[in-house]
């Protein structure tokens, strides 16, 4: 193990390199294009052995790995934003075709207007798609969480992709200390790619034929959503492995911070939970009992983990780094369906960061203060509730 | 009942390609004019099916002695979808693309 330091977006490459893939293939797309830049160094110089295809497009780069990958061999890519939205065709043939390829995205805001900062949207609407989705919070993460998604999508009875995502600059361009593993370690957790099915010559096989009606493609769609299921447990196990292996400890799909005696939880993805968690310890020397849920996994949804948190407090606060116009953000309205039926307390959707909008510990000061009040009975005056307006006194600080 | 679900994750079919004979998608029949035909294999090359195939020296006329001795193509219908890249493709326009007939009753 070497201590590097690294940033998200290196720690990515580093990600990668240690998993072995013997494909990549990408497009730039800023803030992404220093993961595929780091690698095509990797490669270059010789310190990873692996074909880097440059394509025309995400489209492609995403044609590019389901193609490589149905030959038996690992591959990686990485996009961000409109690189995704353009890949949404691939994604589904991606989970639909079974191969789980590992793949980065750094979430950027989706224009107009232009926007290369921090917002979740890009990958929300990819949520759909039958991939595995996990948000990470540093960069230690990043690159963990790149070795485990192998191991966990791999798995003969999974055979999903996964998307890792980490949030634009705060951690794409932002340098921390990481612990690089050593490689043998890493060869030893996640072993040799062993697909059950792959294309080799001499033995015709056609990968995703048409199929009639009274075929079985609703059989199919169900073994998807049955592998997204079990991949919850396979989650579960596979941190426990990492943790005996590499010494670090993460929680299966939602971390908890301070919610056992908590009036209030608030739910997040991403970066926007460390923020969260020194402001509740800040907001706890003054003897308010707040908590923090970062959900780690969006897909699968930890619908089980969201009913449990609703049993400790008196309120949820679900904070989304998006909105799905029409009603309400992805987080919230997916955690309210979990919970409707489960559970009395009250909860409340705010909205904030979008476009890469700063998330000040001030303003999470005021969104807590919000959250204790309902707690303590009071109404949920807003359903969804907009955070940070320009021009709104209510959330000024 | 238990449900009954796929053996393989993902459809497989297991039987080649060739097994599915596209001709029938036709519309437009390439014909090689062999006396325009100089050998060069850049329909071969082109054909994205493949229904391009070479043939032996003498099964077709060469145009010039000096191409007799070399290979000679020929088009196989079971498979060929009508797409006119080789007539396009060719250089001596030895390829006419020529409208199906309808099959009489």
């Amino acid at each position: 193990m070497v201590k590097m330091i690294l940033t998200g977006n290196e720690s990515a490459a580093w990600g990668a390199r240690l998993s072995r893939p013997k494909v990549v293939a990408a497009y730039p797309i800023t803030p992404q294009t220093s993961i595929i830049e780091t690698i095509a160094e990797f490669i270059a110089n010789g310190e990873m052995d692996a074909r880097y295809i440059r394509v025309e497009s995400e489209h492609s780069a995403m044609a590019a790995c389901i193609a490589a990958q149905n030959t038996g061999v690992r591959t990686f890519t990485a996009t961000s934003a409109h690189g995704l939205t353009l890949m949404h065709e691939l994604l589904i043939w991606a989970s639909g075709a079974r191969l789980p390829i590992v793949m980065s995205v750094v979430n950027r805001a989706m224009a107009p207007p232009w926007s290369v900062w921090t917002d979740q949207m890009d990958s929300m609407a990819q949520r759909d798609t039958g991939w595995l989705q996990i948000y990470v919070e540093n960069n230690q993460e990043v690159l963990d969480s790149i070795i485990m998604s192998y191991k966990i999508g791999e798995k003969h009875h999974i055979l999903l992709p996964t998307m890792v995502m980490e949030d634009a600059f705060i951690l794409s361009h932002t340098a921390e200390a990481v612990d690089v593993p050593d490689q043998k370690l890493v060869d030893d957790f996640i072993g040799d790619y062993d697909p059950p099915f792959k294309l080799e010559p001499g033995n015709p096989e056609g990968y995703g034929s048409l199929i009639m009606p009274e075929d079985p493609y609703m059989e199919y769609r169900y073994m998807i959503a049955q592998a997204m299921d079990d991949a919850r447990n396979e989650i579960r196990k596979t941190v426990e492995e990492f943790a005996e292996t590499f010494g670090r400890e993460y929680a299966p799909l939602v971390e908890e911070y301070k919610t056992e005696d908590a009036d209030a939880i608030m739910v997040v993805l991403g970066t926007i939970g460390s923020t969260a968690k020194d402001v509740i310890d800040s907001m706890r020397e003054k003897g308010k009992k707040i908590g923090l849920a970062r959900v780690r996994y969006f897909r699968p949804f930890p619908y089980e983990e969201i009913r449990a948190l609703a049993k400790k407090a008196d309120m949820l606060g679900i904070v989304d780094r998006s909105y799905t116009f029409g009603y309400g953000a992805n987080l919230y309205t997916e955690s309210k369906a979990a919970l409707y039926g489960h559970s009395q307390v009250p909860v409340k959707n705010y909205v904030m960061g979008l476009g890469g909008r700063d998330i000040k510990p001030e303003l999470l000061v005021k969104v807590f203060e919000d959250m204790l009040k309902i707690a303590r009975g009071g109404q949920v005056d807003k359903e969804i509730e907009w955070v940070g307006l320009q021009g709104d006194e209510r959330w000024s600080i | 009942m238990p449900i009954i679900l796929p053996e393989d994750p993902t459809p497989i079919a297991r039987v080649p390609s060739t097994e599915n004979k596209t001709g029938g998608w036709r519309t437009f029949r390439p014909v090689i004019n062999y006396e325009k035909c100089i050998r060069c294999y850049i329909c071969w090359k082109f054909c994205p099916e493949p229904a391009i195939f070479f043939a032996p020296p003498d099964k077709y006329p060469a145009p010039k002695e000096a191409l007799a001795k070399f290979d000679t193509i020929e088009i196989n219908y079971d498979y060929c979808k009508g797409c006119g890249i080789c007539a396009n493709e060719c250089p001596t326009k030895a390829i006419d693309m020529v409208l199906e007939e309808l099959e009489e009753d």
